[in-house]
């Protein structure tokens, strides 16, 4: 036997693709705005938000039968909240400079709606183990959105990826700034960002015409 | 003749084909084609098609584009040589070596804008299956007016594609887009590039060279191109050497055919005259800019704003020579009155323009970075016209009903009639 079920792999390609939690059901976007000038902040939003809602999702699943349904929300953002701070205090103990480049917006995962609807739509109604697989899918959906739109900002942005110099550099103009070209100031500010989500979302759908809405 | 018969050739040849949008695209790009509706048909064939439109603007543009070759060379060679002291027309502007730089570098700019947009427009209908659109013919022609003359030409391709597909095709083409396409590719270049696109080194040819020589330590005698915005910005009002015709009639630096107020003004009257631009905006958008202008100019005057400040410069600007300087006249005449995005009703009109012209001006006061606000002002109104629009169909429909409930409908007795003719006249 596999080492996963197909209908457990589908919990974890799913997201990737045509359920993909930015792309197609339109959640998370304020971060994904936000904080996707860098690379770097990029990846490490996307594996903050995977450990909270791999984390999140299995702790629910297993209160899921000893939560009342009138509070549910409330321990939903108990739950989420403690794990946030977790994050948050890890970040600012070994990675200083990037807590402070990521700034509010990790206490800001709590509000991810991403995470609330996975909760509720289902950790709620599923094992552990189906929720956790939910979770890290989800979150790699998030997160492969989030990697592309901080690769092409940065680059075009700062010329750099990771912060490493990959165009040369713009003050001594070597490389390719050598030639002319010049970092676009427009990748840095977050509407590029909207640009950028909203030309994703422009290829999937000419790729796979079944998903365009009907209105 | 013949050149169009071949085209027509081809263009059976090519039918069904997925090149045939291409080839069908120039076929109605040069010539009308020779099919029409049968003879018998019902519709009324008018002459005054979207292409007739455009290159009625066209036709208002090039006085324009013209001039701007003429001041691109005047431009260059008043910053080496100091302005002529006795300035005559014919002997210091309208000269084969002004004209010379204008070629070298004003028709580059209007040669990049139109390859890149046709062929971004080409591909576009090739995909869509469509005829080509014309509405990259207006846009092409705007979005080198409206840049400094020394922006490079990559920068240029970069941003009308952004425009061109950003601005217009993802909304679905011409006639279906929110902003307007050339001040989307202005907006796009001014928040990549702010370096290219502000300061006092980008407004003349050569200005940025100049300035790294004396930077080396060469010593060239040249003045820098700052535009009369520019020096109010910084409270050097003083230092200007420019009067007031110079600003009407455009012997100014600033981006390449927004300089001259007079030949905008021709270019405005004769799209009045022949109907194709509202004379509603362009009144409103006037009334507005010279309210603001009035509002600035009398703050000054209370003396709430002091000499000290760094607003001062331009807030104590004659509020009617903001028309002359900088892009507010091209922008007025040519931008705000894109059928497209503007409003459609004749009453929003009056408050799209308005808002226009007063926003403005405040964006040209307040803006810290950059003095000048025009484009800005437009995006933002190409965003609340459709809003504008809604309201004032409302009030109509309010309005009208409000007449009917106060009309007496005969037969008075019977309810159900006057009920029906409400259905009907509202």
């Amino acid at each position: 036997m596999a080492l996963l079920s197909k209908k457990d792999t589908n919990l974890i390609t799913d997201p990737l693709a045509d359920n993909n939690p930015i792309t197609i059901q339109v959640l998370g976007i304020c971060s994904a705005l936000a904080i996707t000038a860098e690379l770097k902040a990029s990846l490490v939003m996307a594996i903050s938000v995977m450990f909270v809602l791999g984390a999140g999702n299995v702790v629910i699943s297993l209160m899921r039968n000893i939560i009342p349904s009138k509070i549910r929300i409330i321990v939903q953002l108990i739950v989420v909240a403690t794990l946030v701070i977790i994050v948050d205090q890890v970040l600012k103990a070994y990675a200083y400079e990037l807590s402070k480049t990521l700034a509010v917006f990790v206490g800001l995962i709590i509000t991810n709606c991403i995470i609330m609807g996975r909760f509720e739509a289902f950790a709620l109604a599923n094992g552990p183990w189906r929720s956790f697989l939910d979770g890290i899918g989800n979150s790699l959906g998030y997160g492969v959105i989030l990697v592309i739109v901080g690769f092409f900002r940065e680059l075009l942005g700062s010329g750099t990826l990771f912060g490493f110099p990959v165009l040369g550099d713009p003050i001594m103009k070597t490389g390719l700034y050598a030639t002319g070209y010049e970092n676009n100031g427009f990748m840095i500010i977050p509407p590029a960002a909207l640009i950028v989500v909203g030309i994703i979302i422009w290829v999937q759908r000419s790729r796979n015409p079944a998903l365009v809405e009907e209105n | 003749m013949s050149l169009k018969s071949k085209l027509h050739e081809l263009k059976l040849k090519y039918q069904g084909k997925k090149m045939a949008p291409a080839f069908n695209a120039f076929h109605t790009f040069l010539f009308s084609p020779d099919e029409t509706t049968h003879a018998g048909g019902t519709h009324v064939k008018s002459a005054d098609d979207l292409k007739r439109t455009m290159n009625t603007v066209i036709m208002a543009l090039i006085p324009v584009l013209i001039f701007s070759m003429f001041n691109a060379g005047y431009q260059h060679f008043s910053a080496i040589n100091g302005f002529p002291a006795d300035f005559s027309l014919m002997n210091d502007f309208l000269t084969w070596d002004n004209f010379w730089i204008g070629i070298i570098k004003v028709l580059p700019l209007v040669v990049v804008s139109y390859g890149v947009g046709l062929i971004v427009e080409f591909i576009f209908a090739v995909i869509k299956g469509h005829e080509v659109e014309e509405g990259y013919l207006v846009t092409g022609m705007l979005v080198p007016l409206i840049v400094p003359i020394d922006t490079p030409l990559w920068m240029l391709a970069v941003a009308v594609v952004f425009g061109v597909v950003i601005g217009k095709e993802v909304f679905g083409g011409t006639g279906m887009n929110i902003l307007n396409p050339a001040l989307t590719i202005r907006a796009f270049l001014f928040f990549a590039y702010p370096t290219w696109m502000s300061g006092d080194k980008v407004w003349v040819y050569g200005a940025r060279e100049r300035s790294e020589e004396i930077l080396a330590g060469a010593n060239v005698d040249a003045i820098s191109g700052e535009t009369i915005l520019g020096y109010l910005a910084q409270n050097k009002g003083a230092e200007m050497t420019y009067s007031v015709s110079d600003m009407f009639f455009g012997f100014i630096p600033g981006s390449v055919g927004e300089t001259s107020a007079f030949l905008i003004l021709l270019g405005g009257l004769f799209l009045i005259f022949t109907k194709i631009a509202s004379w509603r905006i362009m009144v409103s958008a006037v009334i507005g800019s010279l309210v603001m202008g009035l509002i600035f100019n009398q703050v000054v005057d209370f003396g709430w704003v002091g000499e000290s400040s760094k607003f001062y410069g331009l807030m104590s600007f004659d509020f009617w020579k903001h028309l002359i300087v900088g892009g507010l006249a091209f922008g007025i005449v040519y931008m705000a009155t894109d059928p497209v995005t503007g409003s459609q009703t004749n009453k929003g009109k009056w408050y799209y323009g308005f808002f226009i012209g007063f926003i403005s001006v405040m964006i040209r006061v307040f803006n810290p970075a950059y003095p000048e606000g025009v484009f800005l002002a437009i995006l933002l109104m190409n965003v609340f016209a459709p809003t504008i629009d809604h309201y004032v169909v409302r009030g109509n429909i309010k309005r009208r009903m409000n007449r009917l409930k106060n009309a007496t409908i005969y037969p008075k007795d019977s309810d159900g009639k006057a009920k029906e003719l409400k259905a009907e006249t509202v």
